[in-house]
C-alpha cells in the first residue's frame, strides 16, 4: 500500500502489527482512552536494593519491555551497566524501549541481539555502528522509531507497555525521589525520563548520589518509584553535553543562520509575546545569537522558548529577553545549571512538551521552530533518519512534533561534500512536506508553495534570494550531478511512525 | 579602461584554488570580487590540480555577479603559461599578477593573454588584468604599471611581502604601509583603475580590522583584499552610505533628471550649479546604498 506521502509500505508487516498508513498532519479532536501502570503497595522504610542483579532477578522476565532514558547521551554508564547484568542473566525475547539509543550503547545492543536478549527495539533513533547492522537486517524484526512526542502518546496509549524503566538519576532519596540537577553527573530536565516513571509498572532508579530523604525538589517522585539502586558512577560529566556548545566560525553555518534569522524577522511572528525553539548545533547557536540581537534591535520579547534547552538560550531568559523556558532535555551544563537556579526554566515531560494526543501540547502553542535535514526534498518531505547510502544514522527526535509550529524552518546546506541536500524524492520521509514551510540554504530560500502568506513577507527580502524548491534542487544537482540510485532488499528493517502512530516510511535494508 | 566606474569593488575575497569546498561555495557570501588562488596558497605538488579545479569551477559553477579573478603564478615559474591559459580558456573576468615591479610585466602578461585568447576563441580584450604591488621597487613602479595595459581594472597592495621586503613587519597604526598605500592608491586614480588595500589576517582583532578598513576608506581605496568571507559584511558595513548621504545623492540624481527632461546642458539644484564630481559621487553613493540594500533599484528607501 502507498500512504499520503507517497511511500510504499509492506502490507506483510503493516498488518502482522496492526498499521495504519499516515494521512495527515492534522491531529482532530479524538477521544482516547490512556492506560495505567500496575502498582505493587509498599509502606516500608526504604527501597533499596544491594545490586543490579538482584533487581534485575527481581524484575526483569523473558519477553518484557524495559526502557532507559538518553539523558546522559555520551556519558551514560547505567544503560550498559544494567544490559550486562540482563544479557548475563540468560534474558531473551526482550522489548528494548529506551527514549533514544545514544554512541555509548551501540556495542552492548548489538550483542544484545546477538544474544537473542533483544528482539525487538522502539527508539527515536540510532547512530554509528548500531544503524549500520539493522540496516543490514541483523535484527529480526522492525525497528520502530518514534518522534518523542509520539513515544508519550504510544506509552499514554499502551502501544509501548514498559514493564520495568530502569532510570538513571545524579540523585536520589532512599524512597525515590529525585531530580537531574544535583550531583556530578548533571543533566538538568528529566522530560523523556518522566514518561516512564509515571507509566512503567515497575521503576527502577540508578543513582551514585544518595541523598536525605526527603530529597527535593522532586522530578521523579516516590509514589512512582519500586526500587533504588546505588552506583559507583551513573554517568561522565564530560561527555553528557552533545554538539556544539560554541558559536560556530564556519562562514557558512553563518550564513545560514543570519537567513533563518532574516526569514523570522520578517515572518508575520516575529512580534512581542512570540515563542521559538532553536534545537542543538552550530548553526541553531548562530540563530540564537542573532536572534538576540534583533530582539534588543526591534524591542521583542518572547513569551517562551521550547525543546532542548542549550546556553545561549538560557542566556536570554537570564537577560530577560524570553520570560519561560520549556525544558524537556539540556544540550549542556549551563542549560542545566540554570534549571537548578531560575525558577522560570520549567521542566516539562515529553508528554506536555508534544504529545499529539493531548489536552493540549507545548508545541501546538510554537510559533517558529529551526529544524535541520539530512535530506529535504522537492515536496518538502524531510529525512533525518537515513544518510546518503540509506543507512540508518540519526534520530526522529521531536521533528516531526515542532514541525507543527506556526513558521517551521529547515537550516540545511544546499549540498555536503559531494552529497545533495535538496533532493528529487528524499531517502526516508520522517517529517511530511505538508508541516515544513521555509527551506534556508546559504543560496536562498524556498517557501512551500501551501503558504502564500509567507510567499508575500518573505518573498522580496534585500540579500535573501528566494527560488522555488525545484530550483534548489537542480542548482544541487547541477553541483554534485545524480547518483545512482541506493539498492534495498524486500526485507523492512524498520518503520517510521508519524506522530499520531501512523506509519509514514518503511526502511529497508540495504544491498552491499 | 574596464568599466571602472561601473563596478563596486568594496571586497575581494581570497579562496584557496585548491580546496574543492571553498571554491564551490565562494559565492555565497555576497563578495564583489571573488579571487581564486593559484599562488601562495597552493603547494607545488599541487598546482596542476588547483588550476584544474578552479577551471572546472568557472566552466561549472555560477557565481552570481562577482567579479573573478585568478591570482596566477609569476612568470618565474613554470606554471605561469599553462595558468594564462586556462584561465583564459575558462573565461575568467581578470587575472591577477602577483609581485608586480614593472611596467613591461603587464606588457608581456598582456601579450601572453592576446596570445591565450586568439587560442582558444575568446573576445580578444575580455580578459582584464591587475596587478599586485609587493616590493618596494612595485610601490616606486606603481604609476606605469597601472597605466601600462588598456586590460588593466586594478592594483592592489600586499603588505605581507612588501614589510618584509622593507626591513619592517606590520603594525597596528599602519604607519609602515603610509607610503605604499599612497602611492598604490594615487597610481591607481591617475590610471583611472581601482585601488585594493591589502588583507587584514587576524580574525579574533574585529576592533583593529574595523580600525584599517574605516582608514583605507577614508584615503579613497575602493576597497580591500579578504582572507575570511566574515569579513565582507564588516567592510560593507563600513562603506555603506549614511542616510544623510543618501538623500543628498537623491537630490543630485533627482536634479540630473530634471535636466535630462528640460533637455539642458547645466545641472542645477537648489539654484546652483552641480558639478561633475558631484555627480559622480551621487552615484556612487547610490550604486553603495543599493548594493548595501538601503535603497531598491528604484533609488527607494528600503524600510527596515
Amino acid at each position: 500500500m502507498k500512504n499520503n506521502v507517497n511511500r510504499e509500505l509492506p502490507d506483510d508487516v503493516m498488518a502482522a502489527l496492526d498499521y495504519k498508513p499516515y494521512e495527515t498532519t492534522n491531529i482532530g479532536n479524538p477521544d482516547i482512552q490512556r492506560v495505567a501502570p500496575s502498582v505493587h503497595v509498599q509502606t516500608g522504610d526504604d527501597k533499596l536494593v544491594d545490586s543490579i542483579e538482584d533487581v534485575v532477578k527481581a524484575t526483569v522476565k523473558d519477553g518484557m519491555t524495559i526502557s532507559f532514558h538518553h539523558h546522559f547521551r555520551n556519558g551514560d554508564f547505567v544503560f550498559n551497566k544494567v544490559m550486562r547484568v540482563i544479557i548475563d542473566a540468560g534474558i531473551k525475547n526482550l522489548t528494548l524501549a529506551p527514549s533514544s539509543l545514544t554512541g555509548v550503547m551501540n556495542d552492548m545492543v548489538i550483542e544484545a541481539i546477538k544474544a537473542g536478549t533483544v528482539t525487538n527495539i522502539t527508539s527515536s533513533g540510532m547512530r554509528g555502528s548500531l544503524g549500520d547492522f539493522v540496516s543490514h537486517g541483523n535484527l529480526k524484526n522492525p525497528v520502530i522509531f518514534r518522534s518523542h512526542g509520539d513515544r508519550a502518546r504510544a506509552i499514554e496509549h499502551g502501544d509501548i507497555k514498559i514493564d520495568v524503566a530502569f532510570l538513571g538519576v545524579p540523585n536520589a532519596d532512599k524512597l525515590g525521589n529525585a531530580n537531574g540537577m544535583d550531583g556530578k553527573a548533571v543533566f538538568g530536565s528529566l522530560g523523556y525520563a518522566l514518561m516512564d516513571a509515571q507509566y512503567a509498572n515497575k521503576v527502577v532508579l540508578l543513582t551514585d548520589n544518595l541523598m536525605p530523604y526527603p530529597n527535593t525538589p522532586a522530578s521523579i517522585k516516590q509514589t512512582q518509584v519500586d526500587y533504588v539502586v546505588q552506583v559507583d558512577q551513573v554517568g561522565d560529566p564530560d561527555k553528557i553535553g552533545s554538539g556544539a556548545t560554541r558559536f560556530t566560525k564556519d562562514p557558512k553555518e553563518l550564513k545560514i543562520a543570519s537567513t533563518v534569522n532574516d526569514v523570522i524577522v520578517n515572518s508575520p511572528y516575529f512580534k512581542d509575546g512570540f515563542s521559538f525553539q532553536t534545537g542543538s548545533g552550530g548553526a541553531a547557536l548562530a540563530v540564537t545569537r542573532y536572534l538576540r540581537q534583533a530582539m534588543i534591535d526591534n524591542k521583542i520579547k518572547a513569551s517562551f522558548a521550547l525543546g532542548g534547552i542549550t546556553k545561549p538560550t538560557t542566556d536570554l531568559l537570564k537577560e530577560g529577553l524570553i520570560d519561560r523556558v520549556m525544558d524537556v532535555q539540556d544540550f549542556d551544563k549551563g542549560a542545566a545549571d540554570s534549571m537548578h537556579t531560575n525558577p522560570k526554566q520549567q521542566e516539562i515531560d515529553a508528554s506536555w512538551y508534544a504529545d499529539p494526543d493531548n489536552k493540549g501540547a507545548m508545541v501546538d502553542q510554537l510559533d517558529v521552530v529551526i529544524l535541520s535535514a539530512l535530506e529535504i526534498d522537492t515536496k518538502f518531505n524531510v529525512n533525518v533518519m537515513t544518510g546518503s547510502d540509506g543507512v540508518i544514522r540519526g534520530a526522529v527526535g521531536g521533528h516531526q512534533d515542532a514541525a507543527t509550529a506556526k513558521l517551521t524552518i529547515i537550516s540545511a546546506p544546499l549540498v555536503r561534500g559531494r552529497i545533495a541536500t535538496v533532493v528529487p524524492d528524499v531517502t526516508t520521509v520522517v517529517t511530511p512536506g505538508d508541516s515544513i514551510d521555509v527551506l534556508v540554504t546559504e543560496y536562498g530560500i524556498a517557501i512551500n508553495p501551501k503558504r502564500k502568506d509567507l510567499q508575500e513577507s518573505l518573498g522580496h527580502l534585500a540579500g535573501v534570494p528566494v527560488y522555488t524548491i525545484d530550483e534548489l534542487q537542480k542548482m544541487a544537482a547541477a553541483k554534485v550531478g545524480t547518483p545512482k540510485p541506493l539498492e534495498f532488499t524486500d526485507r523492512t528493517v524498520a518503520l517510521v511512525e508519524y506522530r499520531d502512530g501512523s506509519v509514514i516510511d518503511a526502511i529497508h535494508e540495504v544491498k552491499d | 579602461m574596464a568599466e571602472t566606474e561601473e563596478r563596486l569593488r568594496r571586497t575581494m575575497m581570497f579562496v584557496p584554488g585548491n580546496n574543492p569546498a571553498m571554491v564551490k561555495d565562494a559565492g555565497i557570501y555576497g563578495a564583489d570580487s571573488i579571487m581564486f588562488d593559484l599562488e601562495d596558497a597552493v603547494s607545488m605538488a599541487e598546482k596542476d590540480a588547483a588550476r584544474a579545479l578552479v577551471y572546472e569551477a568557472l566552466k561549472s559553477q555560477d557565481y552570481g555577479n562577482a567579479e573573478l579573478v585568478v591570482r596566477i603564478n609569476g612568470d618565474d615559474t613554470p606554471y605561469y603559461h599553462n595558468d594564462i591559459k586556462a584561465m583564459v580558456k575558462a573565461g575568467i573576468d581578470v587575472i591577477r599578477l602577483p609581485k608586480t615591479e614593472t611596467a613591461d610585466m603587464i606588457k608581456t602578461l598582456e601579450a601572453d593573454v592576446l596570445a591565450a585568447e586568439k587560442e582558444f576563441g575568446r573576445e580578444e580584450g575580455s580578459t582584464h588584468l591587475m596587478a599586485a604591488i609587493e616590493s618596494a621597487k612595485g610601490v616606486l613602479n606603481a604609476p606605469a604599471i597601472a597605466a601600462a595595459s588598456d586590460r588593466m581594472i586594478g592594483i592592489a597592495l600586499s603588505a605581507e611581502d612588501y614589510t618584509t621586503d622593507m626591513k619592517t613587519h606590520r603594525y597596528p597604526d599602519g604607519a609602515e604601509l603610509e607610503f605604499a598605500r599612497n602611492m598604490v592608491l594615487h597610481a591607481a586614480r591617475a590610471a583611472g583603475i581601482a585601488a585594493f588595500d591589502t588583507v587584514f589576517t587576524n580574525m579574533d582583532d574585529t576592533e583593529g580590522f574595523y580600525r584599517e578598513t574605516r582608514y583605507i576608506h577614508q584615503l579613497g581605496f575602493d576597497g580591500k583584499s579578504l582572507v575570511n568571507p566574515r569579513q565582507i559584511a564588516m567592510v560593507n558595513e563600513v562603506y555603506q552610505p549614511t542616510a544623510k548621504e543618501i538623500a543628498n545623492a537623491k537630490n543630485v540624481i533627482n536634479a540630473i533628471e530634471e535636466a535630462r527632461i528640460k533637455g539642458s546642458g547645466v545641472i542645477s539644484m537648489n539654484g546652483q550649479m552641480v558639478d561633475r564630481p558631484v555627480v559622480l559621487r551621487a552615484q556612487r553613493v547610490m550604486r553603495l546604498a543599493k548594493a548595501s540594500h538601503l535603497v531598491d533599484e528604484e533609488g527607494n528607501t528600503i524600510e527596515k
